[in-house]
């Protein structure tokens, strides 16, 4: 019976499948990793580790994208990061752009400051490279921006 | 009559019904806003008749609401319609000028719940209500007044008795996020998996965690992201984790039958960007959840997940059982790591800890469990000393299985809490144990079916070409 199908009834099965009306995203978008997450992971469950932090970044390259400020984010973020590794990521990679090394105390209003805060945490993405235990020297790579921060059976 | 403005019909859609004083209460809290029964409502009626103290309070929490269709502002109710018409020709005009004033456009709308009437029948309702001292024109889009007649014939569609239990009549004030849902819906979502979560259940877990806008929020089973695009949605700024590399990748089979391979752009990112939220994307990354690698002091405002349940989804962490093992240097670079058996309890044991450890203070662990609706009993639910449930409602699956949602919120300071006892119920062993039919018995008999449904086909293919 399926065989009896004739091309142009195979045609009409396929025209009416309703079409996704997702926007086509270019593949080099969805590629990339965020100063903000690398503020956060450790290695710290390693065998033999005891801190495994800040992780080393190896960059191959970045991107700088655009993204909507929005301070209040910004603001009740800031307190939840360690602001030196931040500092020191960002100087690694070249994206410090006058970021103060020390935290101010009244931020919350400095709206410049938060901007430059916002683009270091959300605006500049890792594209390719890879984080580095800093106790083992064990590289966890970025693959299409998306750390593989799985440990093997034998170093857990 | 001062009160009268006070008071509000909250109308709700008939889904989900378990899930709705959840749901409100979770928005009362978080909007720290109070709310009164006039009448206590029954399970299953989509009307609650409540008062607030203001109508910015009865618009805020409508308009957040996933349950919700909307939300009017009492004039009047009765047993009958004739009783509703007479308290309306009471009613103080000076509380209804200001919205039929000349400058006021306006309209009436009818809503039979549980009765089909005919478009002439409506218009007639309508016309009954000519008394009203209306001095506007009337505009059927976007009028500037909308009120609402709702007629209620009671729960069951097969038997609505002749005139209704109860009317209602009042101003419109707000609508709920139906439109939401569908707008969400995983029908046209760019990645979906096997068990992504619906965009209305998404919704009501992004609710139940309270998220607003800027918060820090964690999916450590992600998935797809479909919670974390519910999140997002309601301003969460989201991060999630997943053990699956291919899933994050997309590099998994695709879950649409009309889809042969997945698109290269596919991914939780690209769900993001389809609804306009990759703003509030952070990142996803491959980990082991049973392994910690968050910094120890970072706290996260709220984690909404779904752990695999070991049924549709296998629930592992990386392991072996090999003693002193070893990845030769050779093998170390396409080194795929075995993984072992994570048992049900212990996720879910493991999942409390971690939020105990990582949620701020008042955050709140928004997650499903699976349970066995014969044995259930709220004791098996997992527990925490530092995380209350503030609320659980079921939702079933089948005929003795269900899954319950359950909200947690951080009460005490993590501390030292490695003596618990793990006393969770493992629903995965039972549910092999106790199904009627094996998997093997099932796909038989499945066979079978096909196989006869076949049979029949050639036999009315024959038939009809020696007719």
């Amino acid at each position: 019976m399926r065989l009896g199908l004739t091309p142009a009834f195979l045609v009409k099965i396929v025209s009416s499948v309703v079409l996704i009306p997702a926007r086509s995203v270019h593949k080099s978008e969805l590629v990339k990793m965020k100063l903000l997450t690398h503020n956060m992971l450790t290695s710290k469950s390693m065998k033999g580790v005891t801190v495994g932090y800040p992780l080393g970044i190896n960059v191959v390259d970045i991107k700088v994208t655009e993204v909507d400020f929005n301070p209040e984010f910004i603001s009740r973020i800031i307190p939840k990061l360690d602001w030196s590794v931040l500092w020191k990521a960002a100087d690694t990679i070249g994206q410090l752009d006058d970021l103060p090394k020390e935290l101010s105390q009244e931020y919350e209003n400095d709206n410049d400051f938060l901007k430059k805060v916002h683009h270091v945490l959300l605006e500049v993405d890792i594209v390719n490279g890879e984080l580095v235990c800093p106790e083992t020297g064990r590289k966890f790579p970025i693959n299409n921006g998306i750390p593989n921060m799985l440990l093997n059976e034998d170093e857990v | 009559m001062n009160q009268a403005g006070k008071r509000y019909l909250l109308w709700f859609a008939q889904e989900h019904v378990e899930f709705r004083f959840q749901e409100i209460n979770s928005l009362l809290t978080a909007f720290n806003i109070t709310m009164d029964f006039i009448e206590k409502p029954t399970d299953l009626q989509p009307y609650w008749m409540v008062k607030f103290a203001s109508e910015q309070d009865a618009k805020k929490i409508t308009q957040r609401s996933v349950l919700l269709r909307s939300c009017i502002e009492l004039w009047g109710h009765s047993n009958s319609v004739d009783g509703l018409h007479e308290m309306m020709k009471k009613f103080p005009e000076h509380l209804m000028e200001p919205h039929l004033d000349e400058d006021k456009s306006f309209k009436i709308e009818v809503e039979t719940f549980c009765k089909h009437f005919t478009q002439q029948e409506k218009v007639d309702k309508i016309e009954v209500f000519e008394y009203l001292p209306y001095k506007g024109p009337v505009k059927l889009k976007d009028p500037d007044t909308c009120l609402q007649y709702i007629e209620y014939y009671g729960v069951d569609p097969n038997a609505p008795p002749e005139s209704p239990y109860r009317v209602f009549f009042g101003r419109w004030i707000a609508s709920g996020l139906r439109q939401l849902i569908k707008y969400l819906s995983l029908k046209t979502r760019k990645f979906i998996g096997n068990t992504s979560m619906d965009a209305q259940l998404s919704l009501l877990m992004a609710n139940q965690a309270q998220i607003r806008n800027g918060d820090l929020v964690l999916d450590p089973f992600v998935g797809t992201g479909s919670l974390l695009v519910a999140a997002a949605q309601f301003g969460g700024y989201v991060l999630g984790s997943d053990i699956d590399y291919l899933m994050l990748h997309a590099r998994t089979r695709p879950s649409r039958i009309t889809q042969q391979v997945r698109d290269d752009d596919e991914g939780v990112k690209a769900n993001m960007m389809q609804y306009n939220l990759e703003k509030h994307y952070l990142d996803v990354l491959v980990n082991d959840c049973s392994i910690p690698f968050w910094r120890d002091n970072l706290m996260f405002d709220a984690i909404i997940t779904d752990p695999p349940y070991g049924i549709r989804e296998s629930t592992e962490k990386i392991g072996t059982s090999k003693v002193n093992c070893k990845i030769s240097e050779d093998h170390l670079k396409t080194h795929i790591p075995a993984k072992v058996e994570y048992s049900l309890s212990t996720v879910y044991f493991d999942l409390l800890n971690f939020s105990a450890k990582h949620l701020k203070m008042g955050g709140r662990l928004v997650c499903w469990f699976p349970i066995f609706r014969d044995d259930y009993s709220e004791d098996d639910l997992p527990r925490h000393p530092c995380m209350k449930l503030e609320a659980n409602s079921e939702q079933v699956l089948t005929k003795h299985t269900s899954r319950r949602l359950l909200t947690y919120e951080k009460i005490a300071e993590y501390d030292n809490c490695e003596d618990v006892e793990n006393t969770i119920k493992d629903f995965r062993y039972k549910y092999y144990e106790t199904r009627e039919e094996s998997r093997q018995e099932r796909r038989s008999r499945k066979a079978e079916l096909r196989a006869k449904g076949r049979l029949e086909a050639e036999r009315r293919k024959v038939t009809k070409l020696s007719e």
